[in-house]
């Protein structure tokens, strides 16, 4: 869904902008085309190294884990699976809904959700390459943090 | 001929590593192996569904988008209005975070200030307006509010303590690599 809006819009704006300028367009496609050829050396080891991490952490392993671990403990696991994990929100919200229903904890489930979200370990090679590895790191401690902050305001208010 | 391989390995050097862990994974633990085979390939088609045209969009941006444009709006003086423009780019993308770094990068080429981008990044991580959608269904009101809240907090302290933290020019390492990328 969220691919056929992307690519239609991109190709309406491919279409105003090659007829407003042919030549602008012909390079705005190479620069396109240049950086894809230039992540793919970086693309394609994420996308197995995200595989692989994936089959070894399957929702029913993640669940098996955050589920019955609690206290701290459970924090700080929620924080290592959700770093170390890539799964699109539409598998993880339910994942997380499912396991507080059956009696998983606020403050577990709220480590893994948000740095599910912020902290890519595996999709650091990328960013490093991209930003350098001081800035890459800093973002990841930075959205490391954010969660820890998370979890701790979610313990106060529902605990 | 030979120094092509050479090159060539090098480069794909971490892609090589990762077949070759899948393939052993395949031999020794079928079952595993095919479930990782599945997911690689799942992964490939979202990878495709996604940062092709998000690329377009860059090189479409990279050249009609001058670059005093970009400097007036999210640039070292852009106030507080790049820093809304960094949330509203944020919030209303879509896809993975991986997706988010080309973007950021062309913002950068044009010279967006560093804080804003990093800001970008953390709002595209945390609040894409769609997610938030779905996460307020899946969790509720008060687990979504906090966590946008207390995430964003952090995201904007971190974004402004950032550029405290790097020297000039490592600054300016980080605007040339992620300009080299977009070219």
């Amino acid at each position: 869904m969220t691919s056929i809006i992307i690519y239609s819009v991109v190709t309406f704006l491919m279409i105003i902008s090659f007829i407003k300028s042919p030549q602008k367009t012909k390079k705005a496609f190479k620069i396109g085309f240049n950086s894809f050829k230039k992540l793919l050396p970086s693309i394609i080891p994420m996308m197995i190294g995200i595989g692989i991490v994936l089959s070894l952490l399957s929702p029913e392993t993640v669940s098996s884990i955050l589920g019955e671990k609690s206290g701290f403990l459970g924090v700080l696991i929620g924080l290592g699976i959700g770093s170390v994990a890539f799964m699109p929100s539409f598998v993880a919200f339910p994942l997380g809904a499912n396991l507080l229903a059956h009696g998983a904890g606020y403050p577990q489930i709220a480590a893994f959700i948000s740095s599910l979200m912020a902290v890519g370990f595996m999709s650091l090679g990328l960013e490093i390459k991209y930003f350098g590895k001081k800035t890459a790191l800093i973002r990841n401690l930075t959205a490391l943090v954010a969660s820890s902050a998370f979890v701790f305001v979610i313990w106060r208010a529902l605990l | 001929m030979n120094s092509n391989i050479i090159i060539f390995t090098k480069k794909y050097k971490w892609a090589i590593l990762t077949i070759l862990i899948l393939t052993v994974i395949n031999m020794t633990l079928p079952s595993l192996g095919t479930n990782a085979n599945q997911l690689t390939l799942s992964n490939f088609l979202t990878m495709f569904g996604v940062l092709p045209p998000i690329l377009l969009l860059i090189g479409l941006l990279d050249v009609w988008v001058p670059k005093e444009i970009m400097i007036k709006y999210m640039g070292e003086n852009s106030g507080i209005k790049g820093l809304v423009i960094a949330f509203l780019l944020g919030s209303f993308a879509a896809g993975p975070l991986y997706a988010a770094f080309p973007v950021a990068a062309i913002l950068l080429k044009k010279r967006a200030r560093l804080s804003y981008v990093m800001f970008f990044l953390g709002v595209w991580s945390t609040a894409k307006l769609p997610m938030v959608m779905f996460e307020y269904t899946s969790f509720g009101g008060l687990f979504t509010v906090l966590h946008i809240t207390t995430n964003l907090t952090v995201f904007l302290i971190g974004a402004l303590l950032i550029e405290k933290m790097l020297t000039a020019e490592s600054k300016e390492a980080v605007y040339q690599s992620a300009s080299a990328l977009s070219e």
